[in-house]
Protein backbone atom coordinates (compact mmCIF):
# COMPACT_ATOMS: atom_id res chain seq x y z
CA UNK A 1 0.00 0.00 0.00
CA UNK A 2 3.21 2.23 0.06
CA UNK A 3 4.09 4.60 -3.25
CA UNK A 4 7.46 2.71 -3.46
CA UNK A 5 7.36 -1.06 -3.64
CA UNK A 6 9.15 -2.69 -1.47
CA UNK A 7 12.25 -4.28 -2.86
CA UNK A 8 11.87 -8.20 -4.02
CA UNK A 9 14.63 -9.83 -1.94
CA UNK A 10 12.99 -9.35 1.64
CA UNK A 11 10.21 -11.42 -0.28
CA UNK A 12 12.82 -14.49 -1.33
CA UNK A 13 14.22 -13.86 2.33
CA UNK A 14 10.98 -14.67 3.99
CA UNK A 15 9.78 -17.25 1.97
CA UNK A 16 13.28 -18.99 2.64
CA UNK A 17 12.55 -18.02 6.68
CA UNK A 18 9.08 -20.12 6.18
CA UNK A 19 10.36 -22.52 4.51
CA UNK A 20 13.21 -23.04 6.99
CA UNK A 21 10.29 -22.58 10.06
CA UNK A 22 8.21 -25.73 7.97
CA UNK A 23 11.84 -28.00 8.17
CA UNK A 24 12.75 -27.11 12.07
CA UNK A 25 8.33 -27.86 12.84
CA UNK A 26 8.67 -30.66 11.33
CA UNK A 27 11.73 -31.78 12.58
CA UNK A 28 10.97 -30.77 16.46
CA UNK A 29 7.82 -32.67 16.16
CA UNK A 30 10.08 -35.79 16.46
CA UNK A 31 11.44 -34.95 19.31
CA UNK A 32 10.42 -35.79 22.88
CA UNK A 33 9.91 -32.58 24.10
CA UNK A 34 7.29 -33.59 26.79
CA UNK A 35 4.63 -31.17 27.47
CA UNK A 36 6.31 -28.67 25.27
CA UNK A 37 6.02 -30.28 21.45
CA UNK A 38 2.44 -28.60 20.99
CA UNK A 39 3.41 -25.59 22.13
CA UNK A 40 6.67 -25.21 20.50
CA UNK A 41 4.65 -26.09 17.10
CA UNK A 42 1.69 -23.73 17.79
CA UNK A 43 4.68 -21.26 18.42
CA UNK A 44 6.70 -21.99 15.18
CA UNK A 45 3.07 -21.46 13.19
CA UNK A 46 2.44 -18.34 14.86
CA UNK A 47 5.94 -17.10 13.62
CA UNK A 48 4.88 -18.27 10.35
CA UNK A 49 1.78 -16.61 10.03
CA UNK A 50 3.71 -13.15 10.87
CA UNK A 51 6.01 -13.29 8.61
CA UNK A 52 3.55 -13.42 5.88
CA UNK A 53 1.15 -10.80 7.66
CA UNK A 54 3.61 -8.58 7.74
CA UNK A 55 5.91 -8.72 5.20
CA UNK A 56 3.36 -10.76 2.30
CA UNK A 57 0.47 -9.11 3.13
CA UNK A 58 2.33 -5.68 3.69
CA UNK A 59 1.12 -5.20 7.76
CA UNK A 60 4.44 -3.78 8.55
CA UNK A 61 3.43 -0.70 6.35
CA UNK A 62 -0.19 -0.66 6.69
CA UNK A 63 -2.03 2.32 8.65
CA UNK A 64 -2.54 1.97 12.41
CA UNK A 65 -6.49 1.73 11.50
CA UNK A 66 -6.29 -1.03 9.75
CA UNK A 67 -3.43 -2.66 11.54
CA UNK A 68 -6.45 -2.38 14.90
CA UNK A 69 -8.78 -4.17 12.62
CA UNK A 70 -6.01 -7.23 12.45
CA UNK A 71 -5.31 -6.55 16.02
CA UNK A 72 -8.94 -6.32 17.00
CA UNK A 73 -9.88 -10.32 14.87
CA UNK A 74 -6.85 -11.73 17.33
CA UNK A 75 -8.64 -10.18 20.58
CA UNK A 76 -12.24 -11.83 19.14
CA UNK A 77 -10.55 -14.97 18.51
CA UNK A 78 -8.74 -14.68 22.07
CA UNK A 79 -12.14 -14.24 23.25
CA UNK A 80 -13.69 -17.31 21.81
CA UNK A 81 -11.04 -19.41 23.08
CA UNK A 82 -10.19 -18.04 26.40
CA UNK A 83 -14.26 -18.20 27.73
CA UNK A 84 -14.07 -21.98 26.08
CA UNK A 85 -11.09 -23.38 27.68
CA UNK A 86 -12.07 -21.17 31.12
CA UNK A 87 -15.64 -23.22 30.95
CA UNK A 88 -13.77 -26.22 30.55
CA UNK A 89 -10.56 -25.93 32.98
CA UNK A 90 -13.07 -25.56 35.83
CA UNK A 91 -15.64 -27.65 35.29
CA UNK A 92 -13.98 -30.66 35.31
CA UNK A 93 -15.53 -31.63 32.18
CA UNK A 94 -11.76 -32.13 31.32
CA UNK A 95 -11.19 -35.64 33.08
CA UNK B 1 -15.05 7.90 -25.33
CA UNK B 2 -14.81 4.52 -23.87
CA UNK B 3 -10.86 4.87 -23.45
CA UNK B 4 -11.15 8.03 -21.63
CA UNK B 5 -13.72 6.54 -19.16
CA UNK B 6 -11.21 3.61 -18.49
CA UNK B 7 -8.39 6.22 -17.69
CA UNK B 8 -10.69 8.34 -15.17
CA UNK B 9 -11.77 5.04 -13.38
CA UNK B 10 -7.93 4.11 -13.03
CA UNK B 11 -6.43 7.63 -12.31
CA UNK B 12 -9.48 9.28 -10.49
CA UNK B 13 -10.91 8.17 -7.47
CA UNK B 14 -14.56 7.79 -6.60
CA UNK B 15 -16.55 10.72 -5.72
CA UNK B 16 -16.75 9.66 -2.40
CA UNK B 17 -13.17 9.42 -1.45
CA UNK B 18 -10.55 12.35 -1.36
CA UNK B 19 -7.78 11.03 -3.65
CA UNK B 20 -6.73 7.49 -4.45
CA UNK B 21 -4.43 7.06 -1.03
CA UNK B 22 -7.58 7.31 0.89
CA UNK B 23 -9.56 5.44 -1.96
CA UNK B 24 -6.80 2.52 -1.41
CA UNK B 25 -6.76 2.90 2.41
CA UNK B 26 -10.46 1.99 2.57
CA UNK B 27 -10.56 -0.67 0.39
CA UNK B 28 -7.54 -2.21 2.26
CA UNK B 29 -9.21 -1.66 5.71
CA UNK B 30 -12.43 -3.10 4.33
CA UNK B 31 -10.88 -6.11 2.87
CA UNK B 32 -8.93 -6.80 6.51
CA UNK B 33 -12.13 -6.80 8.05
CA UNK B 34 -13.70 -9.44 5.85
CA UNK B 35 -10.56 -11.39 6.81
CA UNK B 36 -11.11 -11.29 10.45
CA UNK B 37 -14.59 -12.26 9.92
CA UNK B 38 -12.88 -15.40 8.10
CA UNK B 39 -10.56 -16.12 11.21
CA UNK B 40 -13.42 -16.50 13.30
CA UNK B 41 -15.22 -18.73 10.83
CA UNK B 42 -12.12 -20.71 10.60
CA UNK B 43 -11.55 -20.05 14.58
CA UNK B 44 -14.76 -22.12 15.82
CA UNK B 45 -13.05 -25.11 13.84
CA UNK B 46 -9.92 -24.06 15.33
CA UNK B 47 -11.69 -24.23 19.28
CA UNK B 48 -13.59 -26.94 18.25
CA UNK B 49 -10.76 -28.90 17.56
CA UNK B 50 -8.47 -27.96 20.36
CA UNK B 51 -11.34 -29.00 22.76
CA UNK B 52 -11.88 -32.53 21.24
CA UNK B 53 -8.16 -33.00 21.06
CA UNK B 54 -8.18 -31.74 25.01
CA UNK B 55 -10.75 -34.51 25.16
CA UNK B 56 -9.40 -37.11 23.40
CA UNK B 57 -6.09 -36.86 22.99
CA UNK B 58 -4.56 -40.61 22.42
CA UNK B 59 -7.41 -40.76 19.99
CA UNK B 60 -6.37 -37.36 18.05
CA UNK B 61 -2.38 -38.41 18.07
CA UNK B 62 -3.17 -42.03 16.74
CA UNK B 63 -4.96 -40.12 13.77
CA UNK B 64 -2.48 -37.58 13.19
CA UNK B 65 0.01 -40.25 12.81
CA UNK B 66 -2.55 -41.79 10.41
CA UNK B 67 -2.17 -38.65 7.99
CA UNK B 68 0.47 -38.41 5.57
CA UNK B 69 3.31 -36.33 6.71
CA UNK B 70 5.00 -35.60 3.87
CA UNK B 71 1.95 -35.18 1.85
CA UNK B 72 0.73 -32.49 4.39
CA UNK B 73 4.71 -30.90 4.75
CA UNK B 74 4.77 -30.73 0.49
CA UNK B 75 1.69 -29.21 0.39
CA UNK B 76 2.50 -26.66 3.06
CA UNK B 77 6.09 -25.57 0.81
CA UNK B 78 3.71 -25.40 -2.23
CA UNK B 79 1.54 -23.12 -0.38
CA UNK B 80 4.41 -20.89 1.38
CA UNK B 81 6.12 -20.82 -2.20
CA UNK B 82 2.50 -19.60 -4.04
CA UNK B 83 2.62 -16.97 -1.19
CA UNK B 84 6.31 -15.56 -2.39
CA UNK B 85 4.71 -15.89 -6.10
CA UNK B 86 1.95 -13.30 -5.40
CA UNK B 87 4.00 -11.33 -3.86
CA UNK B 88 6.45 -10.61 -6.87
CA UNK B 89 3.02 -10.32 -8.74
CA UNK B 90 1.67 -7.40 -7.01
CA UNK B 91 5.44 -6.15 -7.19
CA UNK B 92 6.05 -6.46 -10.89
CA UNK B 93 2.73 -4.45 -11.56
CA UNK B 94 4.19 -1.91 -9.79
CA UNK B 95 7.01 -1.94 -11.63
CA UNK B 96 4.74 -1.79 -14.79
CA UNK B 97 5.70 -5.20 -15.45
CA UNK B 98 2.21 -6.14 -16.78
CA UNK B 99 3.33 -9.77 -18.39
CA UNK B 100 5.76 -10.68 -15.81
CA UNK B 101 2.63 -10.28 -13.42
CA UNK B 102 0.22 -12.33 -15.25
CA UNK B 103 2.76 -15.28 -15.79
CA UNK B 104 3.41 -14.65 -11.91
CA UNK B 105 0.17 -14.97 -11.16
CA UNK B 106 -0.51 -17.76 -13.04
CA UNK B 107 2.34 -19.59 -11.60
CA UNK B 108 0.55 -18.57 -8.05
CA UNK B 109 -2.77 -20.47 -9.81
CA UNK B 110 -0.63 -23.36 -10.64
CA UNK B 111 0.51 -24.10 -7.31
CA UNK B 112 -2.74 -23.53 -5.91
CA UNK B 113 -3.62 -26.72 -8.47
CA UNK B 114 -0.88 -28.71 -7.27
CA UNK B 115 -2.01 -28.38 -3.35
CA UNK B 116 -5.78 -28.76 -4.76
CA UNK B 117 -4.49 -32.05 -6.39
CA UNK B 118 -2.10 -33.35 -3.66
CA UNK B 119 -4.76 -33.13 -1.20
CA UNK B 120 -7.39 -34.76 -3.93
CA UNK B 121 -4.92 -37.73 -3.82
CA UNK B 122 -4.63 -37.98 -0.11
CA UNK B 123 -8.83 -37.58 0.48
CA UNK B 124 -8.99 -40.97 -1.91
CA UNK B 125 -6.77 -42.74 0.26
CA UNK B 126 -8.73 -41.44 3.12
CA UNK B 127 -11.82 -42.70 1.45
CA UNK B 128 -10.16 -46.27 0.37
CA UNK B 129 -9.16 -47.11 3.90
CA UNK B 130 -12.64 -46.43 5.14
CA UNK B 131 -11.61 -43.22 7.55
CA UNK B 132 -14.57 -41.27 5.88
CA UNK B 133 -17.26 -40.62 8.82
CA UNK B 134 -20.01 -42.31 8.43
CA UNK B 135 -21.69 -45.05 8.13
CA UNK B 136 -18.56 -46.73 6.04
CA UNK B 137 -16.12 -45.12 8.33
CA UNK B 138 -14.14 -48.47 9.79
CA UNK B 139 -11.12 -48.58 12.44
CA UNK B 140 -8.95 -51.18 14.54
CA UNK B 141 -7.69 -49.17 16.78
CA UNK B 142 -8.79 -48.50 20.55
CA UNK B 143 -10.67 -45.63 19.99
CA UNK B 144 -13.07 -45.73 17.07
CA UNK B 145 -15.45 -43.42 18.08
CA UNK B 146 -12.57 -40.18 19.14
CA UNK B 147 -10.78 -40.77 15.93
CA UNK B 148 -13.64 -40.46 13.34
CA UNK B 149 -14.38 -37.24 15.24
CA UNK B 150 -11.01 -36.57 14.42
CA UNK B 151 -11.49 -37.36 10.86
CA UNK B 152 -14.58 -35.40 10.91
CA UNK B 153 -12.27 -32.16 12.27
CA UNK B 154 -9.92 -33.29 9.84
CA UNK B 155 -12.44 -33.14 6.91
CA UNK B 156 -14.27 -30.34 7.69
CA UNK B 157 -10.89 -28.32 8.65
CA UNK B 158 -9.52 -29.41 5.64
CA UNK B 159 -12.64 -29.21 3.29
CA UNK B 160 -13.57 -25.42 4.22
CA UNK B 161 -9.48 -24.56 3.21
CA UNK B 162 -9.97 -26.46 0.14
CA UNK B 163 -13.15 -24.40 -0.97
CA UNK B 164 -11.44 -21.39 0.18
CA UNK B 165 -8.52 -22.08 -2.26
CA UNK B 166 -10.96 -23.22 -5.40
CA UNK B 167 -12.41 -19.46 -4.38
CA UNK B 168 -8.73 -18.33 -4.70
CA UNK B 169 -8.10 -20.38 -7.84
CA UNK B 170 -11.28 -18.69 -9.69
CA UNK B 171 -10.00 -15.01 -8.32
CA UNK B 172 -6.78 -15.65 -9.86
CA UNK B 173 -7.80 -16.34 -13.30
CA UNK B 174 -10.52 -13.59 -13.45
CA UNK B 175 -7.23 -10.88 -12.27
CA UNK B 176 -5.22 -12.60 -15.29
CA UNK B 177 -7.67 -11.72 -17.62
CA UNK B 178 -8.05 -8.24 -16.18
CA UNK B 179 -4.51 -7.99 -16.25
CA UNK B 180 -3.98 -9.01 -20.03
CA UNK B 181 -7.05 -6.56 -20.84
CA UNK B 182 -4.73 -3.60 -19.04
CA UNK B 183 -7.51 -2.75 -16.35
CA UNK B 184 -4.52 -2.35 -14.05
CA UNK B 185 -1.75 0.11 -13.72
CA UNK B 186 1.09 0.75 -11.08
CA UNK B 187 -0.93 3.39 -9.43
CA UNK B 188 -4.35 1.93 -9.52
CA UNK B 189 -4.59 -2.22 -8.84
CA UNK B 190 -6.83 -2.57 -5.59
CA UNK B 191 -8.85 -6.08 -6.75
CA UNK B 192 -5.09 -7.57 -7.38
CA UNK B 193 -4.11 -6.18 -3.76
CA UNK B 194 -7.06 -7.81 -2.66
CA UNK B 195 -6.55 -11.19 -4.18
CA UNK B 196 -3.13 -11.10 -2.81
CA UNK B 197 -4.36 -10.54 1.27
CA UNK B 198 -7.35 -13.06 0.35
CA UNK B 199 -4.62 -15.86 -0.80
CA UNK B 200 -1.90 -14.70 2.17
CA UNK B 201 -4.58 -15.21 4.50
CA UNK B 202 -5.88 -18.62 3.10
CA UNK B 203 -1.95 -19.58 3.27
CA UNK B 204 -1.95 -18.32 6.96
CA UNK B 205 -4.80 -21.01 7.96
CA UNK B 206 -2.75 -23.48 6.58
CA UNK B 207 -0.07 -22.97 8.27
CA UNK B 208 -2.12 -23.34 11.54
CA UNK B 209 -3.96 -26.83 10.10
CA UNK B 210 -0.54 -28.68 9.38
CA UNK B 211 0.91 -28.74 13.07
CA UNK B 212 -2.23 -29.38 14.00
CA UNK B 213 -3.25 -32.11 12.36
CA UNK B 214 -0.06 -33.56 10.94
CA UNK B 215 2.27 -32.82 13.59
CA UNK B 216 0.80 -33.30 16.67
CA UNK B 217 0.81 -37.37 17.00
CA UNK B 218 4.95 -37.40 17.48
CA UNK B 219 6.90 -38.34 19.38
CA UNK B 220 4.65 -41.79 20.07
Amino acid sequence: MTARPPAPRIYYLVCGALLALLLLTVAVSFIDLGAFNVPLALAIAVAKALLVALFFMHLRDAVPLTRLVAVAGLAWLLVLFLLTFGDYATRGWMQ
Amino acid sequence: MEHVELASRTTAPHHQFDDLLQQRRAYEMGMWIFLVTELLLFGGLFLGYAVYRNLHTAAFQAGSRELNLLAGAINTAVLLVSSLTMALALHALQLARRRAAARLLALTALLGALFLAIKAWEYTSHVLHHKFPGALFQSSGPHPGPLELFYSFYFAMTGLHAAHMLVGLVVCAIMIGLLRRGRFTPESHAPLEMTGLYWHFVDIVWIFLFPLLYLMGYPQ
